[in-house]
Formats: C-alpha cells, structure tokens, sequence
C-alpha cells in the first residue's frame, strides 16, 4: 500500500537529524498559523500563487531562494562546525549524516537557491528591460515556478520522512548506484532534480522566445541592455543543458529502480558514461549561474558611475562566446578519469581559453568606472568585491585547468575553495547586488543602505576567512568531504573557516535587519518615480512598482542605453494623447495543480508507491490537457482604467519631484519631466 | 507633437493570432530542439555501450529486419497521412481533417503495437533490460521514441476532440500545427533509430 514507506521513514536515528524535522515542521506550521491568522489566505491564493505576471512570479521565485538559501546555509554551518572540531574525535555528526548534510548542501545551493533567484530577477527584469507586456508564456511561467518549487519541496520533505542522498551533490555512481545505496536517499536527490529540471527547461524556452520576438520597437539585438543578452545566453544554455540533466537523472533511476546497467559495475555497465553525461549539463550550468551575474554586474556599474558601459559590443561577444565555449570544456570536471594525455590537453586548453572572455569583461567594467562619477551604492560595492575576488578564484580555474595541476589537487578542499571562489563572488554576490538594485522596482520603496554595506562587509570578510584556508588545506592535501580526521596541522585552518561561515552567518542577519528596517520606514523610501537610480535601461521608465501591463504605450527604442537616451531628449515622461485596451492573461490555479501533483508524482515514486506514482501522473496530465481545452485566458483592461491608473502615476511622480526632501530622484543631469500634470 | 512611444494601436485581432502563433511555433522548435538533445545523448549512450561483442552478438540474434521494416513502414505512412490532414485543415476541410488524424492514430497505433510486441518477445527469451548494458540503452532510446508516440497518439486524440468540439478556430489549428511538427519530428528520430540502431546490429 505504501511501498517503501513505513515508520522508520521518521528521523529518529539522531538528535540532529531530529531537530531539523522539528524546525522544518515547525516553520511550515508557524507560516501555516500566521497566514490564517491574519486571514491572507484568499489574498495570497488569488494575487500570488495563482497569478502569472512575470514580476509576481519574479518574486516568489525569490522568496524560494531566499528560504534554500537559509537552509543551504545551515548545512553549511553545521559542515564548517563539525571539521573544526572532529580532530581525532567523532565530533557531534555521524558520518551518514554528514554525508547527507554534505549532498543536501550542494544540491539545494545549485538548483533550490541560484537557479531561482536568477530566474526570479529575469523574470522581474527582463520583461520590462525590452518594454515588453510580460513573458512569451505566462501560464508556463507559472508550471515552471511550481515544479522548481515541487523539487524544492521535495528536498525539504526528505529532512522529515527518510534520509536525503548521500552520495554528494554530483551522484556519482557506482556509489549512487542501488548496490552502495539502497535506500531512498538519492531517489529523492534525482526526483527533486528531475522534476525541478523540467521546470527550468521550460523557462529557459520561455526567456528565449521572450527576448527574441517580444522586444520593443526599434530594439535590435544590440542595442539591448547587458542583463538581457546575459539572461539570453543563459537561457538558450538552460534549453540545451538541462536535457542532459534529465537523461542523467533518468538512467541513474531506471539503474536503481528497474535493476538497468548504464552505469554498474557488472553487466556492460559504464559508470564513466555518467561523467560525461552528468558535466555535459554540469558545465554550462555553471555558466547559467554567472551569466545573469554578470549581467547584473554590467547594469549595476553603468549606473552607478553615470557612464555609459565601457565596450558594450565587446561584452556583447564575450558573453556569447562564454556561452559556446560551456559546451566545449566539461571534460575539465574528471581529468583523472583516464582519458588519454591528448583528450585531457584539448579540454585543458579549452578551459583556459574560457579565461579570455571572462578577462575582456573584467576590463570592460574597470574602464566603465575609470572617470565615472561613482556611487558606492552596496549594489556597487557587491561588483566590487566581485572584481577582485573572482579574480583571484579565475587564476585558480587556471591552475586547475593544468591537467598536472589537476591530479595533485583532485578531490581536495583546493577544488571546494576554486568553485566555491567562482560561484559565492561571480554569482551570489551579483544575484543581490540585483536584488538590492531592483528592490525598488518589485516593491516601490528602496532598501536601507547602511545595513546593505554591513551586509557586504561581513560575507567579503566571511568569505575570504572561510575559503582562502581551503585552499592551503587542499594544497596540504586534506580530501573534500571529510567527516573526520587526526591532521592536527589542519586543525587552526579549519577553525578559521568556521569563524569565516560565522561572519557571513552574521552578513545573513544584517541582510534580514534591512528587510526589516526597510519595511517599516518604507512610507519615507518610497520610490514614486520609477527611477530611484537615474537608471539607464527601460525598466525605470515604468512605476515602481509597475502595472499589471508595464508599458501603458510601447516605447521607441534608439540607443543602447534606451532610458537615459529619452531622458536626454526629454521625451521619456511624454504624455500620450490617448490610451487603448490591454489584454493581460488571467491567473490560472492549473500552474499551482501542476506543481502539486508534480510533487506527489515524486513522492511516490521515490517511495515506490506505485497506485501513487499512476494517480499522480494522471491528475497532472488531466490539469494540463483540461488548461490546453480553455482558449479565453486573457482580459481586457479597458483603456479608460489604464488612462487612471497611468494619471496616478504621473500626479504622484509630479509631487515627488516637487518635494525637495526626496534625496533620491531628479540628479542634476535629468532634464524635468514634461507634461506632468 | 512628437511622440517617443508607439500607440501600438491595438493590434487587430487577426495580427495578435499571427504573432501568438509565430511565438508559439518558435518556442515549440526550441522544445523539440531540447528533446533532440535528450534523443542524440541516448544515442550516444547507445553507441557507447553497444560497443562490446557481446552486444553485437544479442543485437544480431534479437532484432528482425522484417519486423523493423513493418514498423518503420507505418511509421513512415502516418507522417504521410499527417501531411494530408494538415493540407486539409489549410483548405478548411473539417471531415477531411477528421479522417485523416483517424489514420494517423491508426497507423501509430499500429507501430506501438508492433514494437510492444517486439519488446515482449524480446523480454521472453530473457533479453529485458535488465540483462546487459547494451540491452538498458536499447530500451531507453527505442522505449523514449516509443513514449513519445504513445504522447503524441494521445495528442491526436485530443485535438481531435476539439477538432470536433471548437470547429477548426485559429487556436485549434496552431496546435494542430505544432502537433505536425512533434509527429513529423518522432518520424526523422526513428530514422535515426533504423540507421543506428537496427541496420548497424542486423548488417
């Protein structure tokens, strides 16, 4: 009746393990019990998780983020406690835990917290960045929300009922395989990644057809704004990566399930086929990741120095050829695999020559500041200490990329502190200089500065405190992944990570101090022109934030820089003389059943509860067909309604610019706005 | 007055089905682009595990040409049949479209059935996929293509459905295109299959 699943799915084998249950269980619960308290069920269920305007679902994307962050974050405290202490000792984790803790960290950092949060600021973003109404498909919009949001519940489900995978965020086999790994731990790891892979798939084919047939007049490719050529590349990456993901994922199951032999040790099984499948899709990924970054990073210093970007086409071209050249490396992630001396040098020089392009936009963002007027906004200092700090993490990639280099430091912490240096500065570090950049725009005020910059003092600092150590470690030859050890010399650097994880625990709270600060003074931050940051690209030109449709009219683009370039000419807030109907898609409750059903779907086939896994599928089919009989899925807004809501908007921006205690808005440069009423 | 936006004046209706159905024509290439990626690794896995003698060995005692042959021809014939039902449907031809996607059904039908059978026979004299690496990535790319058909022959179904319950409306026949697109695109896999998998382990 219930497959696999009896009461000893429950975590009573350690304390630990116990109160994770309870704080996942309990956090449910609370969030459960405040929002029927204060009775926001219907409001949430009707406006929120229903709806399918990119910037709703921009958001909720990141509040996904933002919690796997928390939880990516304790599993790395609780990793970076447990070395500090477990010289010769057992210390407070039990090697199957560790592990766990280990393989949830990696797995919900990759696909539970960066993916959604850069797809959540693509979403709030790149829509307005083209002028354009909303994403190409806002109902599959919302199927891919959920289904990252089903994987996600997925990973969160395996703290309470079984055990999580064990086997490390890249599922080797033959240690994934059924043999080592009987139970249902990395049948959830594949389900989540199945499922929420499925989802991203899909948003990479949304953004895609979004940027190429929904732009504004007048914007051709090269005159689109830095994010939304990275978000392109990353998105045409997110299309023909993610595959590769699915068919790992799937013969790795059928391996496990069905007793198959793709990757076993017996039988014509070939487990080094799993490599090369797992990092053809493994690769580009990371490239998925620092796209969008980089993106953000291009957005952020241009405004910020009041420049336009310095070698805007050379950034055009680096960030494409980044993109090709991600399928051309992946061998780099198993040079001790044994291919021959020839295989290994090609992929080798391959990876090197990634540098180049990478190189190319490190000076273009320096020339863009040299004789900038710059701000040090913390969004800016965010791209600062990612200057400086991938650096560094670029010329370790170099050095590993030397397959010598690479087998004396193979499966060391050297390896942990080069991608852990590439991803924290070239992604994390960019996804909240964006989401301290375009706060304003998703939610009409601004976040306070002053805890912003605490914030970035504490993770740089954490930062360098917690992974330079690594890499003296790796060089000393500490393996990754140690649950315990008895090298007393390695013992001062690995306390010295853990105060490193402490501090950025410490960035973490000053993070969570500003949401709050800023939520309570939001009346005095409130942005009632658009453009807190005299920005450069269409997105400012809307309301912060904006209506349900962004453009009342559809705005003539000229320049790359299209918003500064109407400033300049003093046309951007012209009054049009008439206004006409919108059609704006409905919120559908169909995305929400998909993502449910999708959850169920690998509940029980994780569990092997078969009738399950057969229901399941039926009922998401049966949403999806029943949605694909409705062809009425749009509204009208009547131009009456949006000649009010756009006359609003003008009598607030006018009394903004009037009031002479605004800091923000009207810089000098900015001609005043015409025909405001 | 010089004004800096376009009054898009509200496209007519005819123009917003034109680009609706362009933007969702070109999101479902890039679908099945990504599906061939899907389809080109499990080749390649094929290819890599069908490597060893062994499997040529099975390959050669498993595989029929004149049952392959069977299946390629109603294969083949249903892609055919499709392309009628979509010169009916561009003629406005309700009925025609109707019978037409009843063919198809039934010719795919047919060639699910004959490779079902193949895959039972295959299972009875002990070569399931559970025996060899060769066999699991037999079944995975031949079985993914035979998903796929048994996807796409529900999908008839459907449109067939509101073929008859909406009449052939705008949206029904830009989905009855992008189904052509899927079907036309399971037929060029399954070359793919004949000439990598059949042909190479029969010859």
């Amino acid at each position: 009746m219930f497959g696999k699943l009896t009461i000893d799915a429950l975590p009573f084998y350690s304390w630990v393990a116990m109160g994770g249950a309870l704080v996942t269980v309990g956090g449910v619960l609370a969030v459960t019990f405040a929002v029927t308290w204060f009775g926001w069920w219907r409001y949430l269920w009707s406006e929120w998780l229903t709806s399918v305007d990119h910037k709703r679902i921009g958001v909720m994307y990141i509040v996904l983020a933002l919690v796997m962050l928390l939880r990516g974050f304790v599993d790395a405290i609780m990793m970076r406690a447990q070395q500090a202490i477990a010289l010769n000792s057992e210390g407070y984790l039990p090697p199957g835990h560790f592990d766990q803790i280990f393989s949830s960290h990696g797995t919900i950092m990759i696909f539970f917290m960066a993916m959604p949060f850069l797809t959540g600021l693509i979403n709030i973003v790149v829509p307005q960045q083209i002028g354009a109404r909303d994403v190409a498909f806002p109902f599959m919009n919302s199927v891919s929300l959920w289904l990252t949001a089903a994987g996600a519940a997925l990973v969160m489900v395996s703290l309470v009922i079984g055990k999580f995978s064990t086997a490390g965020w890249s599922g080797y086999p033959p240690y994934s395989g059924v043999q080592y790994n009987p139970g249902v731990g990395v049948d959830y790891w594949l389900w989540a990644l199945l499922i929420s892979g499925i989802g991203t798939t899909l948003a990479g084919i949304n953004f895609t057809v979004t940027i190429f047939k929904l732009r504004a007049p007048g914007m051709n490719l090269m005159r689109m704004p830095l994010f939304t050529w990275t978000a392109l590349c990353s998105s045409i990456l997110m299309t023909f990566a993610f595959p590769a993901l699915t068919v790992v994922c799937a013969l790795l199951w059928l391996d496990r399930t069905f007793g198959m032999h793709f990757f076993t040790n017996d039988s014509g099984g070939n487990m080094m086929n799993y490599a090369n499948l797992f990092w053809i899709w493994g690769h580009p990924e990371v490239y998925i990741l620092i796209l969008p970054a980089f993106g953000i990073f291009s957005e952020v210093v241009a405004t910020f120095s009041a420049k336009r970007l310095f070698g805007y086409t050379s950034l055009v071209y680096a960030t494409a050829s980044i993109a090709v050249l991600s399928f051309t490396v992946w061998l780099h992630h198993f040079f001790t695999m044994g291919a021959s001396p020839n295989v290994n040098a090609f992929f080798g020089i391959a990876t090197m020559i990634i540098a180049v392009p990478t190189g190319v936009k490190v000076f273009d963002w320096l020339l863009t500041m040299y004789r900038g007027r710059i701000t040090f906004h913390p969004s800016m200092m965010w791209t600062l200490g990612f200057i400086v700090t991938f650096v560094i993490g670029g010329m370790t990639g170099v050095l590993l990329a030397l397959p010598p280099v690479n087998y004396m430091v193979h499966n060391t912490t050297f390896l942990v502190a080069h991608f852990h240096n590439m991803l924290i500065p070239g992604a994390l570090f960019g996804y909240f200089a964006g989401y301290m950049y375009w706060f304003p725009k998703a939610f009409g005020f601004t976040l306070d500065e002053r805890w912003g910059a605490r914030s970035f003092w504490c993770w740089l600092i954490g930062f360098y405190l917690a992974f330079m150590p690594l890499y003296i470690l790796g060089l000393m030859g500490m393996p990754r992944r140690l649950e315990h050890y008895n090298v007393a010399l390695w013992q001062p650097y690995l306390i010295v990570a853990a105060l490193g994880a402490l501090l950025i625990l410490l960035g973490i709270v000053c993070q969570g101090v500003q949401l709050v600060v800023s939520i309570r003074q939001r009346q005095e931050r409130l942005d009632l022109t658009g453009d807190p940051w005299n920005g450069r690209t269409l997105e400012w030109l809307t309301s912060s934030p904006p209506p349900p449709y962004n453009f009342a009219l559809l705005p003539i683009v000229r320049e790359i820089d299209a918003f500064e370039d109407m400033k300049k000419r003093g046309v951007a807030y012209q009054k049009p003389p008439r206004y006409h109907d919108i059609h704006i898609p409905r919120n559908t409750d169909t995305g929400v059943a998909v993502g449910a059903f999708a959850f169920l779907l690998g509940f029980a086939v994780v569990w092997q509860i078969w009738w399950l896994v057969i229901a399941a599928a039926v009922a998401l089919w049966a949403v999806i067909i029943a949605r694909s009989f409705e062809d009425d899925t749009e509204y009208r807004l009547p131009a009456d309604e949006v000649q009010e809501i756009e006359r609003q908007h003008r009598q607030a921006m006018a009394g903004a610019l009037r009031r002479p205690d605004v800091d923000a808005p009207v810089p000098s440069n900015q001609p005043l706005p015409e025909g405001l009423a | 007055m010089t004004i800096d936006a376009v009054i898009a004046s509200a496209p007519s209706a005819s123009e917003a089905i034109a680009e609706s159905h362009e933007r969702k024509a070109f999101g479902f290439w890039l679908y099945l682009m990504s599906d061939a990626i899907i389809f080109a690794l499990l080749f390649a896995t094929y290819v890599v595990m069908s490597a060893d003698a062994e499997g040529r060995q099975t390959a050669r005692s498993l595989f029929s040409l004149s049952h392959v042959s069977g299946e390629t021809l109603l294969l083949l014939c249903s892609s055919l049949t499709f392309g009628f039902a979509a010169l009916a449907m561009h003629s406005v031809k309700r009925g025609a479209v109707l019978w037409w996607l009843l063919v198809t059904f039934a010719l795919g039908l047919g060639f699910l059935a004959m490779e079902i059978i193949e895959f039972r026979g295959m299972a009875q004299v002990g070569a399931g996929p559970d025996r060899s690496g060769f066999l699991s990535a037999f079944f995975a790319l031949v079985g993914t293509h035979g998903l796929h058909v048994a996807f796409g022959l529900v999908w008839i179904l459907i449109l067939a459905s509101q073929v008859i319950i909406k009449g052939l409306t705008p949206p029904v026949t830009s989905r009855l295109f992008r189904l052509g697109l899927f079907w036309h695109f399971l037929d060029i896999v399954w070359v793919g299959i004949f000439s990598v998998v059949y042909l190479p382990g029969l010859l």
